[in-house]
C-alpha cells in the first residue's frame, strides 16, 4: 500500500476503531485484563483496553503493574493468542444421528463470525503463519481453522517494549510487525501511526481515516524507528545464560520464596544449525535434567501460539443415537498423546520434553519448513518452575561443543 | 456425504486439497473368523466412493469410525481396485473391540485411504522377502497378492510369518493360492502346539535361510520389537539398509497430519508412513521412547 494511506489516530479514536470494524460486520477482540493477566477476548469498548498496565515477565512468573503513562497496547504476548480464535481449545467438528439403524451426519447449521482481533504482535503474526502452513498449506486443508482464518481482520500492534521473556528476535518474528496485518498501528508518543496493509483494511477505515492527519515521510519514519529501537536493545542482549544445576534444581527452586524477576535475564536463542544440534542429541543427559523440574503439566503446549496437536472426543447423548465429535487442544506432555495399543511410546516426562521441544525447534523444520518457535516466550512465562526452552537450549549446545 | 455448509469446502476443493473429514458409507458384506481376536471385514463401499477407497495402494490405511465409540487407523488388506475393501482387525481397543460385536449388514464409516504404500513399482525384478509378525500380516497381504498376480514382474518371492501359536496363523486359504501362484511361504509360531510341525520360534529365523543379494528386498509389519530383530538379522548379512522398508503404528486421530498424535521424530507416521525406508528413520528407531 502506498505510505500515503497512512495517517494518526489518538488514544480517544480508538472507540471509533472498533466501532467502524462492527459496522463492517465483525466481532471485536481486543486485549483486556482478566484473573491479573492480559488475555483476548469479545471487547466492544476501547475504554476496556488495559490502560496503564505493564507486563513483567519471567519463568514462571507474570505480574501486571500500574504505569500511569503507559497506553493499552503497552504489554506484550499474554496466555492467549490468535489460535484461542483459530483453533479454540475445544470445538464441535461433527454431529451424527442414527436414524433407523443408519448413520446420518447433520450439516452445521453454525458459521463463524468474522473476527476483527485488535492487538497481535509481530511473534502473534508469525505464529499465525505457522499454523496457516500447518493447517492450510499441506494436502490437506483444515475446513474449521479455514472457515475461521478467511473472516479474519487483524489490527496488528508495533510493540515498543519486550519482556525478559521475549526473544522474537533471535526467531527473525520481530519485533516489527512487517506483514500480515489489514491494519497496523504503531504507538508514537501518545499516538498511534495506522497503516493498511489490505483491501479489507482499507475499507474498513475509510471513516475512520476521514479528518485524520495523513502521515508525512518524517511520521512513518518515527514509526520504524520504535521497532528499530527496540529491535536493537534486545540484539544487544546476551545469549540466555546457563545457570549450574543446583540453581535449577527442584530444592532450589522450591526454597526460592520469588523468582529472580527484579533483573531477570533477558532471553535470547542461539538457532544457528539448531535443528542438527537437537535431532543428534536425543539422547543427551539435559532431558533427564529436565525432566526432575518439569511437571509434565502441559501449560507451554497451551499457551503455545504454534502447538497444534489436538485430539477427537466422541460425546453421545444417553441413547447413543445423537452423537457430537469435539476436537480439543493436546499435549504430548500427557500420557494419552503417546499411547498405543501394545504400551505408551514416550512413558517418561524426558521422552515427552524432549518429544515438545525437538518438535517445536527441529522437526517442525522438516515438516513446514520453518521453525515452530516464534520467540513470543509464553512458554518461559507460564511455565510452573520457570523452565526455560532458550535455557534448556544453551545447555545442551554448551555441551555439545 | 459432503456435510459442510458453508464456504470452507469449496474453497477446499477449488483448490485441491481435501477434507480430512470426509467419510463413506461402509456395509459390513462378510465377517470372518480368522484366528482367536482378528476377524475380517469385507466392507461394500457406497458408490459415490466406492472408486476412490477401493484404489488404495498395498500398504496404505483407511480410517473406521463408529459414532459415539471412536476411529481407528486399520492397514487396507485388500489389493488394489478390489471391492468390497477388506480389513483384519485384531480387537484389541475401544473401536476394534466394538467392531468384534459387529454383523452382516451393519453400517460403518470410513476415510481413506491414508499413507505411503510399499513400493512395489521400485522392487520391480527383486528377489522380495514380505516378513510379517502376528496381525501385521493384514498390512502387507496386498503387496503379497500384488507379487503373487504379478509374479512375472518379481525375482523370487518369500512371505515369512510367524504368530504365537498355530491357531493364530491366519489367511490360510491365501496361503494355499499364494504357494500355488509360485510364492514360498514359511510359517512359524512361538509355541507350538499339538498337530504343529513346523518350526518354532520367531520371524528372523525364517530370514536365515533366505538368500541375501544384491537383488535381495524386505519388507516387514509387526510388532517393533520384531521388526527391529527382521532388520538386525538382514543388515548382519549384508542387505543394505535402502533395501529394508517398514510400516510403523502410532495413535492418531485424523490420518492427515494436522493431530500430532503419530509423531516420530519429525515424521508423521500417518503422511510420511506409515510405511518407512529404514535408512531414512534408522536414526529415531535406535532412540526409545521416541
Amino acid at each position: 500500500m502506498p505510505d500515503s494511506s497512512a495517517f494518526w489516530i489518538s488514544q480517544a479514536d480508538l472507540q471509533r476503531l472498533f466501532d467502524c470494524l462492527r459496522a463492517a460486520g465483525f466481532q471485536t477482540v481486543a486485549p483486556q485484563v482478566r484473573d491479573g493477566a492480559v488475555v483476548y477476548d469479545r471487547l466492544d469498548e476501547a475504554a476496556g483496553l488495559p490502560h496503564g498496565l505493564v507486563d513483567e515477565q519471567d519463568g514462571g512468573y507474570y505480574r501486571l503493574t500500574h504505569h500511569p503513562d503507559a497506553g493499552p497496547f503497552e504489554h506484550v504476548a499474554g496466555p492467549h493468542s490468535l489460535k484461542n480464535f483459530l483453533f479454540p481449545p475445544r470445538e464441535t467438528i461433527q454431529q451424527w444421528r442414527r436414524q433407523e439403524g443408519s448413520w446420518q451426519q447433520l450439516a452445521d447449521a453454525e458459521s463463524p463470525q468474522p473476527l476483527a482481533v485488535i492487538g497481535p504482535r509481530a511473534c502473534d503474526l508469525a505464529a499465525l503463519a505457522i499454523q496457516d502452513r500447518v493447517f492450510l498449506e499441506g494436502d490437506y486443508v483444515d475446513p474449521f481453522y479455514l472457515a475461521r482464518r478467511k473472516q479474519l481482520f487483524v489490527v496488528a500492534v508495533n510493540c515498543r517494549r519486550a519482556a525478559a521473556t521475549c526473544f522474537c528476535h533471535s526467531m527473525n518474528c520481530g519485533p516489527e510487525v512487517t506483514a500480515g496485518y489489514d491494519l497496523l498501528l504503531t504507538p508514537v508518543g501518545e499516538r498511534f501511526v495506522v497503516e493498511i496493509g489490505s483491501e479489507a483494511g482499507a475499507t474498513v477505515v475509510a471513516e475512520l481515516s476521514d479528518g485524520q492527519p495523513t502521515c508525512a515521510e518524517s511520521d512513518l519514519a518515527a514509526a520504524r524507528e520504535v521497532s528499530r529501537e527496540l529491535a536493537s536493545a534486545m540484539a544487544a542482549r546476551p545469549t540466555t545464560p546457563v545457570r549450574p544445576a543446583a540453581e535449577v534444581s527442584p530444592q532450589a527452586l522450591s526454597a526460592a520464596s520469588t523468582p529472580p524477576h527484579t533483573d531477570p535475564p533477558h532471553r535470547s536463542l542461539d538457532t544457528k544449525n539448531i535443528r542438527d544440534l537437537l535431532l543428534n542429541n536425543l539422547e543427551h543427559d539435559r532431558w533427564q535434567d529436565v525432566a526432575e523440574r518439569c511437571l509434565a503439566c502441559g501449560n507451554c503446549t497451551m499457551v503455545c501460539p504454534t502447538c497444534f496437536c489436538s485430539s477427537v472426543t466422541e460425546v453421545a447423548d444417553l441413547s447413543g443415537d445423537n452423537v457430537v465429535r469435539e476436537r480439543q487442544w493436546a499435549s504430548c506432555f500427557t500420557a494419552e498423546h503417546g499411547q498405543m495399543h501394545g504400551g505408551n511410546a514416550r512413558p517418561t516426562t524426558a521422552s515427552r520434553y524432549r518429544q515438545w521441544l525437538t518438535h517445536k525447534l527441529a522437526g517442525w523444520i522438516d515438516q513446514f519448513g520453518t521453525s515452530g518457535c516464534t520467540g513470543c516466550g509464553r512458554c518461559i512465562t507460564w511455565c510452573p518452575v520457570g523452565i526455560d526452552l532458550t535455557e534448556e537450549v544453551a545447555a545442551i549446545r554448551e555441551a555439545s561443543t | 456425504m459432503s456435510w459442510f455448509v458453508g464456504t470452507a469446502t469449496a474453497a477446499a476443493t477449488a483448490t485441491g486439497p481435501l477434507s480430512p473429514w470426509e467419510y463413506a458409507r461402509a456395509t459390513i458384506a462378510a465377517v470372518r473368523d480368522d484366528a482367536p481376536g482378528v476377524r475380517s471385514y469385507s466392507l461394500a463401499i457406497d458408490e459415490s466412493h466406492r472408486d476412490r477407497l477401493a484404489a488404495s495402494q498395498p500398504g496404505q490405511f483407511n480410517m473406521l469410525y463408529l459414532p459415539g465409540i471412536g476411529e481407528a487407523a486399520i492397514s487396507i488388506a485388500s489389493p488394489p481396485g478390489e471391492h468390497p475393501v477388506l480389513h483384519t482387525v485384531r480387537a484389541v481397543g475401544n473401536v476394534t473391540n466394538h467392531l468384534a460385536g459387529m454383523r452382516v449388514g451393519d453400517d460403518l464409516l470410513i476415510r481413506g485411504p491414508y499413507g505411503r504404500h510399499w513400493p512395489l513399482e521400485e522392487l520391480a525384478g527383486a528377489d522380495l522377502i514380505i516378513a510379517a509378525g502376528g496381525v501385521g500380516l493384514a498390512s502387507v497381504r496386498a503387496a503379497v497378492c500384488q507379487a503373487a498376480k504379478h509374479r512375472d514382474r518379481f525375482g523370487g518371492v518369500a512371505v515369512l510369518y510367524g504368530a504365537k501359536t498355530p491357531e493364530d496363523l491366519f489367511y490360510q486359504s491365501d496361503i494355499a493360492q499364494w504357494r500355488a501362484a509360485g510364492l514360498t511361504v514359511e510359517l512359524i509360531v512361538d509355541r507350538a502346539a499339538a498337530g504343529w510341525e513346523g518350526p518354532v520360534g520367531f520371524v528372523p529365523q525364517l530370514l536365515e535361510q533366505q538368500p541375501i543379494t544384491a537383488a535381495t528386498a524386505v519388507i516387514t509389519c509387526g510388532p517393533e520389537v520384531m521388526m527391529r530383530a527382521v532388520s538386525t538379522a538382514a543388515f548382519a548379512r549384508g542387505l543394505p539398509p535402502e533395501r529394508f522398508w517398514l510400516s510403523m503404528e502410532r495413535n492418531m486421530a485424523c490420518a492427515t497430519g494436522f493431530c500430532g498424535l503419530c509423531q516420530f521424530g519429525p515424521e508423521f507416521v500417518c503422511k510420511d508412513g506409515p510405511v518407512f525406508r529404514h535408512d531414512q528413520i534408522a536414526r529415531y528407531l535406535e532412540v526409545p521412547n521416541l
